[in-house]
């Protein structure tokens, strides 16, 4: 197999996933998109680590799942936080930052 | 140049359909009008991502992916759709205005580039998916040897991380 | 003998010949000290003035006498100066040229300067810039002393312009009333159109002897052989600043007007010292006179320099006659005696010349000093003869008796002064073969008698009149025994004590005393020089000076003649023949007894026309004025303002207009548009690209996820593109 079918595989998750982050208004989407993106990256560490032998990007791999469940906790009881408080989650309008 | 004889059909079939299905599910997630459905289809995602794990030999972490993603993760992406009372059925509001008209060139140009770095960098690299030969347990034993040797502070660390991810979301998320 | 000066002759002379240079400087310093500090001392600054002139006059008299001393067997000139200008092989210096004819001078100028200045004292008492006319006076003695020991043309020309100065300054001291003012600019102007001739007469010299040293020049001048043209008009112009300086024909006219000044003034500077400057000077280069203008050339009977004397000598004993203010008749005197002077160097006679001015000096001082007293005590200020005067000499004993002796010393009476210097003048004309000015001579002294007796009877004779009634009213009535009664005392008036001689009733000591002084001097001074007795002492100390030789021979000066009473007899007659002729007239038109010839130049035509013709000073002046000045001054100055208000205002206008139009320019098109463009432009192009990259940071999420992968791909592009 080339490897480069995983990597190419990768990539389009990446992509799509960053598409999802750009497009999306629902902030839970939008973390959704970003686990896109992290299973993506998985991909691509366990395609290299076929590639080369030994076993550092499992390694990798393994932790990249624990920080995106450690990530995804917190991020869901901020958007949890934030519905309470302004009753809705949709980023267009929280635009605090804006000017 | 790539043998006939060099060429595994049946992987090559496998990892196929897979990619396919985590594609469309991708796209889904990215384009669907229920939440909840996008929510289902990213499921489907990471099972087609543990699927590619299997694939490429990484037992363990196909495992973990099933157990901790799929199993935890995408729960808790439920619970929160349902905390957040996102609508249920067709959703109209899910998309910013216009969102696609940044996000598609942005996306494909992200993909244009590395596409085109990954082709020109790994043409012909193959990569080794047949199970003969390959030693499960013993790499499973080389995983944890890593994991408890040489990546121990990561390790560590990351134990520290989840221990405050887990409290920092009780404390975010009170009532009172 | 007339050769450069050699440092052994430097060295064999006496400290105050070596240090004659203190002479001008003491006064020079003092005037300094005394426009600085005059105000403040208890005497006005007189303190300064006369301690400077006495100094001056003690190193005078110091160089006086080593002169006389050495000048028996060496009367080499005493020179030390100090080179301050060298331009190519031309040496410019400052400092002392000493020999007979300047120690003389240099004596003269201070002797006079010290008593005049002792008698200003109280002449000036309380006067509105008694300081500043102290300043004035020690400067000009200054000047004059300068220029008397210059040893070159440079430092003759400074002192002769500082002299200058000092007389407008002084003719000019009251310069609040109109007259006086014009009489101080008359005087400085007629002088300067005489002053252009010092001037090019100079540069003739120096073109023409590449040098300006005094002595150089007269060497050359003596050695001088072949065509002398340019000395001839060298000397020319050097005669016409002559012409200008000491009054002679035709620039005489400001002499008179400059009594205006006050007396101390017109007795030193008018009368003895400045005047004579001009005569100074013909003596000083006589070698470029004697050669240029051929003075005792066999066969000449006629020379400017003796003509103009000669002229100048009549026309102004005759104007003598018509004047009603005494010091102008002393005015025209002293010109009719300078005509002596020059008419004297004109004819050879070089030491008589030189002595007269040494002698007329005296008396005239002592005359004009004469005229002071009566006005400050006897006729209220005035020096009207026919209005104010009359009848003062038994209560002026000291001043009358003065005036006696000073105007017998003028006339030429034997044995007084005059007769030893103005008498030897007139034999020398005969006797160097000048037959027209023996003439001149001896109408000249007819005359001078005659109005020097009209002049003292109306002062001192007669019935009183005006202010010398006044005075004399108020001696018989005992209001006071000096100058002024109790009613016209000023506020700072401290009355000066007069002499407790003769009565007592005359003027302060400090006015009698000079008097007294210079009175014996015109007595006795004419003793150094006496042909008749064959005393020649002051020809001995002098004669070195001439720069030529003595001789019979052609470019010699002739050897004065030998005095006998037969060729003294025709002036001796004539003085006395003028004496009884004025005293007569005198007596008949200005007695108390109506006679025929009073009112006479009104009754006839002739006489009046006569008379008009002399009051109005040969109408000299209407033209100088009116014809001259004004044709060449009008027109001048009209170019001058048409140019001015044209030329010089027309440029300095358009340069304003145009700087404003170009300002206007720059404002609107510089400054408005390309600057103030530029700087709104950046503003705006601020905003604009503010405006433009606002919505950047819009504040959602989504964009900033957007930014941050577009980002990251462009830089993954740049990269790939650059790894390729």
């Amino acid at each position: 197999m080339l490897i480069n079918e995983f990597l190419i595989l990768g990539a389009v998750l990446f992509c799509i996933g960053v598409y999802g982050v750009i497009a999306r208004k629902n902030a839970v989407l939008v973390l959704m998109s970003i686990e896109l993106m992290l299973n993506s990256v998985n991909i691509n560490l366990l395609a290299f680590d076929r590639l080369n032998g030994g076993n550092d990007g499992n390694v990798f791999a393994l932790y990249i799942i624990a920080v995106a469940a450690a990530e995804v906790g917190v991020g869901l009881a901020m958007v949890l936080l934030i519905f309470r408080n302004r009753k809705t989650i949709s980023l267009d309008d929280l635009s605090e930052m804006k000017g | 140049m790539l043998l006939a004889s060099e060429i595994e059909v049946a992987q090559n079939v496998g990892f196929g359909i897979i990619a396919t299905v985590m594609v469309l599910g991708a796209l889904n997630v990215v384009r669907s009008s229920n939440v909840v459905h996008a929510a289902l289809s990213l499921v489907a995602v990471m099972s087609g991502a543990a699927a590619q794990y299997l694939l490429l030999s990484a037992e363990f972490v196909a495992v973990t992916q099933v157990l901790v993603y799929i199993g935890a993760v995408m729960v808790l992406f439920l619970f929160g759709v349902m905390l957040t009372r996102a609508k249920l059925g067709k959703d109209v509001d899910l998309n910013n205005d216009k969102g696609w008209a940044l996000g598609a060139p942005v996306a494909l140009l992200l993909l244009g580039v590395m596409s085109y770095v990954l082709i020109k960098g790994f043409k012909d690299d193959k990569i080794v998916v047949s199970g003969k030969g390959n030693d499960s347990a013993a790499a499973n034993r080389a995983l944890s040897d890593s994991i408890f040797s040489s990546y121990a502070l990561p390790f560590w660390a990351l134990s520290f991380v989840l221990l405050a991810a887990v409290i920092g979301a009780i404390v975010l998320a009170r009532k009172d | 003998m007339f050769a450069a000066e050699t440092e052994a002759a430097a060295q064999a002379a006496g400290w105050f010949l070596e240090h004659a240079w203190l002479v001008p400087l003491i006064p020079g310093v003092a005037f300094f000290l005394i426009i600085g500090f005059g105000k403040r001392m208890p005497r006005g600054g007189s303190e300064i003035g006369i301690a400077s002139m006495v100094a001056a006059l003690v190193i005078s008299a110091g160089a006086a006498y080593q002169w006389i001393d050495q000048a028996a067997h060496e009367s080499v000139a005493v020179v030390k100066e100090w080179e301050w200008l060298k331009i190519g092989d031309l040496r410019i210096t400052i400092g002392s040229r000493i020999d007979g004819l300047a120690v003389i001078i240099l004596l003269l100028v201070a002797f006079i300067s010290t008593l005049v200045q002792v008698y200003s004292t109280e002449y000036v008492r309380g006067d509105r810039r008694y300081t500043h006319f102290f300043g004035s006076i020690t400067l000009f003695s200054a000047g004059m002393l300068t220029m008397v020991l210059a040893p070159n043309m440079v430092q003759f020309i400074l002192g002769w312009e500082i002299m200058g100065l000092c007389s407008f300054l002084l003719i000019g001291h009251w310069w609040e009333e109109r007259e006086n003012s014009e009489a101080a600019l008359k005087a400085f102007w007629t002088v300067r159109v005489g002053d252009m001739g010092l001037l090019v007469g100079t540069a003739m010299l120096l073109f023409t002897f590449k040098t300006l040293d005094i002595s150089e020049i007269n060497a050359k001048a003596a050695e001088f052989a072949g065509d002398n043209k340019t000395l001839m008009w060298a000397a020319v112009a050097l005669f016409i600043a002559c012409i200008g300086k000491s009054g002679q024909f035709p620039l005489h006219t400001w002499l008179p007007d400059a009594m205006a000044g006050p007396t101390p003034v017109s007795s030193l500077l008018h009368s003895s010292t400045m005047v004579v400057a001009g005569v100074f000077l013909v003596a000083r280069l006589y070698p470029v006179f004697h050669t240029g203008l051929d003075i005792n050339v066999a066969g000449n009977q006629f020379n400017l320099i003796a003509v103009i004397g000669g002229i100048t000598i009549l026309i102004a004993a005759a104007l003598a006659f018509v004047q009603n203010d005494i010091k102008k008749v002393l005015a025209y005197s002293t010109v009719s005696q300078l005509g002596y002077m020059m008419m004297g160097l004109g004819v050879g006679a070089w030491v008589p010349a030189v002595f007269h001015i040494f002698t007329h000096a005296f008396f005239k001082c002592c005359l004009f000093l004469c005229a002071g007293s009566v006005a400050h005590t006897g006729s209220h200020h005035s020096f009207d003869m026919k209005q104010d005067m009359g009848g003062l000499r038994k209560k002026m004993p000291i001043t009358f008796w003065t005036w006696i002796v000073s105007t017998a010393a003028l006339c030429g009476v034997p044995f007084f002064s005059g007769f030893f210097s103005k008498d030897e003048i007139i034999d020398s004309a005969k006797h160097n073969d000048y037959k027209v000015f023996f003439v001149v001579g001896l109408i000249g002294a007819f005359m001078t008698t005659a109005y020097m007796t009209r002049a003292t009877y109306l002062t001192f004779f007669g019935k009183p009149r005006g202010g010398a009634a006044h005075f004399l009213h108020d001696l018989e009535h005992g209001h006071g025994g000096s100058a002024h009664s109790a009613a016209d005392a000023s506020p700072d008036h401290r009355k000066g004590k007069p002499l407790p001689i003769l009565g007592g009733t005359d003027s302060p000591w400090q006015i009698t005393v000079p008097l007294i002084i210079l009175g014996t001097l015109a007595l006795v001074s004419g003793y150094l020089n006496a042909a008749p007795f064959k005393w020649h002492k002051f020809e001995g100390w002098v004669v070195s000076s001439i720069g030529l030789h003595v001789g019979e021979e052609p470019g010699m000066v002739p050897e004065p003649p030998v005095f006998s009473w037969a060729n003294a007899l025709p002036s001796i007659l004539l003085v006395a023949a003028g004496f009884a002729v004025s005293l007569v007239l005198c007596k008949a038109l200005f007695g108390e007894k109506k006679t025929a010839l009073q009112g006479l130049t009104t009754r006839n035509p002739l006489l009046g026309a006569g008379h008009r013709f002399l009051v109005n000073k040969y109408y000299l002046d209407a033209l100088y004025e009116k014809v001259i000045v004004r044709s060449i001054a009008h027109p001048i100055s009209k170019a001058v303002y048409w140019t001015n208000q044209n030329i010089l205002d027309g440029i300095v206008d358009a340069v304003g207009k145009g700087g404003k139009r170009t300002g206007d320019l720059v404002y609107k098109y510089v400054d408005q548009a390309l600057v103030d463009g530029a700087v709104n432009g950046s503003g705006a192009t601020a905003r604009g690209a503010g405006g433009a990259l606002q919505p950047v940071q819009s504040g959602k999420v989504n964009l900033y996820g957007a930014l941050l992968f577009g980002a990251a791909a462009v830089g993954a592009l740049v990269l790939v593109l650059v790894n390729s």
